[in-house]
């Protein structure tokens, strides 16, 4: 078997672990902001810079990783393969648009929209970069007869990824901008759907990973999987509404938003339903690093679908909103879902090696999960600390408000600390693990072929 | 029905969708050549130059260091002469930012249209027995 498929993916996993990286630095640098608010204002890169910084990282992070999930994972289902230079311009293309934004968020020229404050022109190598995923991806896809539903799922982001991030710029035409309240419901429509468009990549790399661990290949083609893959669409089509209910929007649209959230009750009952399998599962397959991960990933689902749901509510939303119950929510799920999804792919495309049940390892587990749950805590605190100041007639002002939050601040800034060097282990260990990899070796497996040591250490108790 | 035939009817009930968004504005009786509606989109761009979105937020959605600005222009003890000095001056902890006049002309324009388009004042809702909110 040709190697250079499995290389491509492997090209931008390196490329986000690195983004990943970056990200942990400026977030760190950023939360230092929330103890000390002058930091960096003579003349130093303050609050303002780091940020945007921090989100476009992370986000990179994502993008990336899933792009390298989707091919590493392509390159496994299917016998068409991948244009090698449509992926080295697509990668290039990434490299010039991450140069491009750090650049201007270095020299303070903004002028884009939140979390991508950047000049708009390099939102131009982005596009074009994922227009050629698109194109690489259909390329492989139609060589697979009947489509498993991950494979829908990754056409469902990248697709949908593309339409909504061209949306995001609908801002620099006066006939949107000038409308501001038009305006506001498209930028929360986007974010929506670009959330909407990167879960499906990653749940979908999720599903395909589960598929290959448990060597169930029907799973993929389950009505049941479809009609969760379906349901997670119309979610992402038409639930991002509960963003806005304060602004003065159509009725239909904040109706609609609240109605469709609530049927994502289904996803947290079907959770439920299925804990009592994962916690055997889980002993099974314990000391196997990329289930270990997923798993994490299902327990933060839990937790931030259950906070979510909530949110969604109007009422409630009402004392949440524009509190950091918010950012909570926002850190949860791209650290706590987002980000070990990726752990678990890179884990299992390329970090085999790994797998061996280590102290070491165990160790960078436990005190990520553990730090980040203390992180999401703390941020909670904050934010219910501010709703009720919001509720109660904000009698004393804004900084006093602030100042009373620092016990939580200075809580959530020592977690990040922590958890930021748990990642950053985990990630330059991957990095390691992906430099070290030989492609034959991850291209050769199937499910089928899972090595019969790994069934060994499985501990019985 | 096979998964391309769902996808596609929920890709063109999103697309519909979106449209009834996209047409707001051609239904609104002010147009966008009004004079005061260019400023303040003018406005916009400038809130977006400077980064103010990095700290603080219009209808609760923004940045968390600084306060929610969507009521700013009206609220008491605040309003025009207040913002010039904030943005000359700054606080504790917000920078100083030095600005051309035409710029801040701009983003005052901008603030006075956001402060007429609504409540952004949790106090200000309330909620209904169907779940939903609604300005008192």
């Amino acid at each position: 078997m040709n190697n250079l498929p499995f290389y491509i993916g492997k090209r931008f996993l390196v490329f986000a672990l690195a983004m990943l990286c970056a990200g942990l630095v400026f977030g760190v640098s950023a939360s230092a902001c929330y103890l000390f608010p002058t930091f960096g204002f003579e003349g130093g890169v303050g609050f303002g810079m780091l940020r945007p910084m921090h989100v476009s990282a992370v986000l990179f992070w994502i993008l990336l990783g899933a792009t390298g999930c989707v091919y590493s994972g392509m390159a496994i289902l299917s016998e068409a393969k991948a244009s090698d230079v449509l992926a080295r311009v697509q990668w290039l293309l990434w490299l010039v648009a991450i140069g491009g934004v750090f650049y201007s968020y270095l020299a303070g020229d903004f002028g884009g929209r939140e979390y991508w404050e950047f000049n708009p022109v390099w939102a131009l190598p982005l596009t074009l970069a994922w227009l050629l995923f698109l194109l690489n991806f259909i390329k492989t896809a139609r060589k697979i007869a009947r489509w498993p539903v991950y494979v829908w799922m990754w056409m469902t982001g990248i697709a949908f990824f593309l339409f909504a991030f061209a949306e995001n710029y609908l801002w620099l035409f006066p006939y949107f901008r000038s409308h501001f309240v038009t305006d506001m419901t498209i930028q929360w429509k986007v974010n929506g759907s670009l959330v909407g468009a990167w879960n499906q990549l990653l749940y979908g790399t999720a599903f395909f990973l589960m598929e290959r661990i448990s060597k169930n290949a029907r799973v993929g083609h389950s009505r049941l999987a479809f009609a969760m893959y379906f349901l997670g669409l119309f979610n992402l089509m038409f639930n991002w509404g509960h963003h806005i209910y304060t602004l003065p929007t159509a009725g239909y649209v904040r109706y609609t938003g609240y109605i469709v959230s609530m049927t994502e009750w289904v996803f947290f009952a079907k959770i439920i339903y299925n804990w009592k399998n994962n916690v055997s599962d889980a002993q099974r397959y314990y000391h196997h690093f990329p289930y270990r991960f997923l798993m994490a990933a299902d327990f933060w689902v839990f937790l931030n679908l259950g906070q979510a749901i909530l949110m969604s509510i109007p009422a409630l939303n009402l004392y949440t909103h524009g509190t950091h119950v918010t950012v909570a929510h926002a850190m949860g799920t791209t650290i706590g879902i987002n980000s070990m999804i990726l752990f678990a792919a890179c884990f299992e495309f390329y970090g085999r090696k790994m797998h061996a049940p280590g102290r070491w390892l165990n160790a960078v587990f436990w005190t990520a999960q553990t730090a980040l749950l203390v992180f999401w805590l703390s941020l909670n605190a904050a934010g219910v600390q501010k709703g009720l100041w919001q509720m109660n007639g904000q009698a004393v002002p804004f900084r006093e408000m602030m100042d009373a939050l620092r016990v939580w601040f200075g809580i959530f800034a020592g977690a990040g600390t922590v958890l930021a060097v748990a990642l950053s282990v985990l990630g330059f260990l991957l990095l390691r693990a992906l430099f070290a990899t030989d492609a034959q070796e991850v291209t050769g497996q199937t499910g089928s072929e899972w090595p019969a040591e790994e069934e060994e250490k499985i501990p019985t108790g | 029905m096979k998964p391309a035939h769902t996808f596609t009817v929920l890709s063109l009930a999103f697309l519909a969708f979106s449209f009834s968004i996209y047409l707001e504005p051609a239904l609104d009786a002010a147009p966008s050549t009004n004079p005061e509606k260019q400023m303040a989109s003018e406005g916009r761009l400038v809130w977006q130059r400077y980064n103010c979105q990095s700290c603080h937020q219009l209808y609760g959605l923004g940045g968390y260091l600084g306060p929610d600005l969507t009521n700013i222009y009206s609220a008491p003890g605040k309003g025009e002469t207040w913002i010039r000095a904030m943005l000359k001056v700054g606080s504790a902890p917000m920078p100083s930012f030095t600005m051309p006049e035409e710029e801040i002309a701009a983003l005052l324009a901008f603030l006075k249209a956001t402060d007429a388009s609504g409540r952004a004042d949790p106090k200000d809702f309330v909620a209904l027995p169907t779940g939903m909110i609604q300005r008192k």
